[in-house]
């Protein structure tokens, strides 16, 4: 925390530029704009029902739409692919207490990740337990206290605070976890460990995190992670060895690439919680490149109204025109239907 | 003379893994039924504490799950929640549940039907073992929960309590003279012949505490220590036939055996960290003993051994991991028959169904 306190000041006084958060600033040059429409309100909530922070969003092979969210308890509800409302899955169940996210593999069987109970869930298509990654702190140990310090070392099947989940074309699984340790961790596809980069401690070379907050895997197999006060996303092979480097799309929030023969990365750099001042003119977009890094476009601002974004935590783009949006705050999901880039007109939109 | 050698090495590795013997017992081939239980689609089992069948078949499974929450704006911080106890019959269908906003049903221990059908339940958090008799109605509570919990934790997340943490003994060692039905995390139930009850206490206490089948406290034995008579933990127990009583001791990888008063009478220490007991009914009674993964690591342990009541060893089967006939933590066995078990797992939150062959 020090060390990246540190670091803003740093880069802020080198950069010398706007005010606060200039380290939020994507410093990528010329990307064309991709302009979009927008379906507000896309999911139909059960009457008396109330969607909180929306900060898990997926699809399944159906078009179902999955949101994991955050209510007066959190809660997963599938939606079918016009917005009406299908099924709650979870309901009590034990590895809900904060959502963070939700993905659905290829075979549409559902995982949630919660940072409250630091447990990875794989539901089946129906809704039924089939797989529990990490474990719950036992109640009987009592209230947790904040802690304070170094987080303690890091365990092989014990999560603090985990983000995200994903898998490679063998079904192996990979975690990013999270906000206490600081690592990404391979698993089998039954659920053994294989391999960690990082640890608890946060870093700053190559192949270490400062809360590795989202990732997913390509066709390849390697690993994309959103390491999100670090500033960057980090490309690691599938044993996970660092591979490349991003670090001029802003803030990594979260990233989804699309699946198909022919896959593109969208990198979320998502306006910051609380709208600290200035925060709009620098963040909120994000971008379309292909596997390789060449750049697309890029799409969206911050806004309170629809169309615009306040913190996207998350983004499906099983359609790679069609993206579906899961927000923090507005507590909302929109759906964008992308139109072709226009060329390099200049990023004006907002 | 294997076994002899064995032995003598374990006594001199004193508290070690005791390898050696596990490699050269039989592995016994098993099934496990898939879906065992079916549950409605809002009702999710979470660790599953304890799984016990009836003399009909019927499974009790208490469970760790929900939100376990405190309360705040309040004088102190007040538990609720957090286990649940459900029915299934013998096909695996869900019944019902039992004991609906409990005062204290906190932390899900362990649950075991007696000859009776009464269902005793263990809650490691509220202290308590609590007799339902088979509608659900509570006929006897021993222990009582804690009115309220400190905050924050005592000790740092992840921590093992500190010797003698929250022990209500009056000095000397903990569990050492706790009073009567004076629990600290308890952690399961049996009874001998006569009705008489016996209680495991536990994880907080390091002892065994005997009542008669009205709930009046008999006498209690042993402390936190290594000796025989003494434990590092009591994870488990169970009674024979002759009302001898086998204590799991998980923190010194043994199993104590007493008799009905609580005289030591021998140990087994080559089934590695026993945390679930179970012994068959019947006159050819056989003991199944639990080398437990712990929840945090699927690359240990994790095997169930079979063994007559004088500690041979018949068999084991299993190993640690998430798939069917892989255990996530084995909190929980029911052995009505001898090849027909039920195990409940804390890492896999599930209940497996198995045939031993």
């Amino acid at each position: 925390m020090k060390s990246s306190l540190a670091l803003v000041i740093t880069t802020t006084l080198l950069l010398c530029a706007s005010p606060a958060f200039a380290q939020q600033k994507a410093t990528v040059q010329n990307v064309p704009e991709i302009a979009y429409t927008v379906v507000p309100n896309l999911l139909k909530v059960p009457p008396g029902e109330t969607l909180g922070e929306a900060v898990g969003i997926a699809t399944n092979s159906k078009g179902h739409i999955f949101v994991y969210f955050r209510s007066a308890n959190t809660r997963l509800w599938e939606f079918d692919k016009e917005g009406v409302f299908v099924k709650e899955i979870g309901k009590g169940y034990y590895g809900f207490e904060f959502a963070h996210s939700v993905r659905v593999d290829p075979q549409d069987n559902i995982w949630t990740v919660d940072e409250g109970t630091n447990i990875v869930t794989k539901f089946s298509p129906e809704g039924k337990v089939l797989m529990v990654l990490g474990r719950r702190p036992p109640a009987v140990e009592g209230a947790v206290a904040t802690t304070a310090g170094p987080n303690p070392p890091s365990q092989k099947y014990i999560f603090c605070r985990p983000t995200d989940v994903a898998w490679d074309p063998q079904g192996n699984i990979f975690v990013s976890d999270g906000y206490c340790n600081n690592r990404v961790v391979k698993f089998d596809k039954n659920g053994r460990f294989v391999a960690q980069a990082g640890s608890e401690r946060a870093g700053r070379e190559p192949g270490q995190f400062n809360l590795p907050h989202g990732l997913q895997v390509d066709e390849q197999g390697n690993v994309w992670v959103a390491d999100r006060t670090n500033n960057r996303y980090q490309v690691l092979d599938n044993n996970l060895k660092p591979i490349k480097t991003y670090d001029n799309l802003g803030t990594g929030w979260t990233i989804c690439i699309s699946p198909g023969p022919h896959q593109y990365v969208f990198p979320s750099n998502s306006n910051p919680n609380g709208n600290p001042p200035g925060s709009w003119e620098n963040t909120g977009e994000i971008y379309k490149m292909e596997l390789n890094g060449t750049m697309i476009g890029k799409f969206g601002h911050a806004s309170k109204e629809a169309g615009g974004f306040q913190v996207v935590h998350m983004l499906d783009c099983r359609n790679p025109n069609e993206i579906v949006v899961g927000e923090i705050e507005s507590w909302r999901v929109q759906k964008l239907i992308l139109q072709s880039p226009t060329s390099a007109k200049t990023s004006s939109t907002k | 003379m294997k076994r002899f050698l064995t032995l003598s090495i374990a006594a001199v590795l004193l508290g070690s893994l005791v390898v050696a013997a596990q490699n050269s017992v039989p592995e016994i081939a098993f099934d496990s039924t898939a879906n065992a239980l079916t549950l409605p689609n809002d009702i999710y089992l979470g660790e599953v504490g304890g799984v016990a069948a009836n003399s009909k078949g019927d499974i009790f499974v208490y469970t760790r799950t929900g939100h376990p929450t405190i309360s705040i704006g309040t004088s102190r911080a007040f538990a609720h929640g957090g286990s649940r106890l459900f029915q299934f019959d013998r096909t695996g269908k869900f019944v019902r549940e039992f004991g609906q906003n409990s005062y204290a049903m906190l932390f899900a221990q362990q649950v075991r039907i007696d000859p009776q059908d009464n269902v005793w339940i263990v809650d490691q958090m509220a202290n308590s073992v609590n007799k339902l008799d088979s509608t659900g109605r509570v006929v006897m509570l021993l222990g009582r929960k804690p009115e309220s919990i400190n905050v924050p934790a005592a000790a740092p997340r992840g921590a093992a309590p500190a010797e003698g943490a929250g022990g209500r003994g009056r000095g000397g060692l903990p569990g050492e003279g706790a009073q009567q039905d004076v629990f600290n995390r308890p952690t399961d139930v049996a009874w001998d012949a006569a009705g008489n009850i016996f209680v495991a206490d536990g994880i907080g206490n390091a002892r065994i505490a005997k009542f008669s089948n009205k709930g009046v406290f008999i006498k209690s034995w042993g402390s936190r220590g290594t000796g025989p008579g003494q434990f590092g933990s009591v994870n488990a127990i169970a009674v024979d036939a002759q009302g001898n009583v086998y204590a799991a001791d998980a923190g010194n990888k043994r199993i104590q055996v007493f008799d009905n008063n609580g005289t030591f009478k021998t140990q087994y220490t080559n089934v590695g960290a026993p945390a679930a007991l179970c012994i068959t009914p019947g006159p050819n009674q056989v003991l199944f003993s639990s080398n437990s993964n712990p929840p945090e690591d699927i690359d240990v342990a994790g095997e169930i051994y079979k063994m007559k009541l004088d500690g041979t060893v018949l068999g084991k089967f299993g190993r640690a991991g998430r798939l069917l006939k892989e255990f996530g933590a084995v909190n929980s066995i029911d052995c009505h028959t001898e090849n027909n078990l039920l195990v409940g797992e804390i890492g896999n939150m599930r209940v497996q169904k198995l045939t031993l062959r």
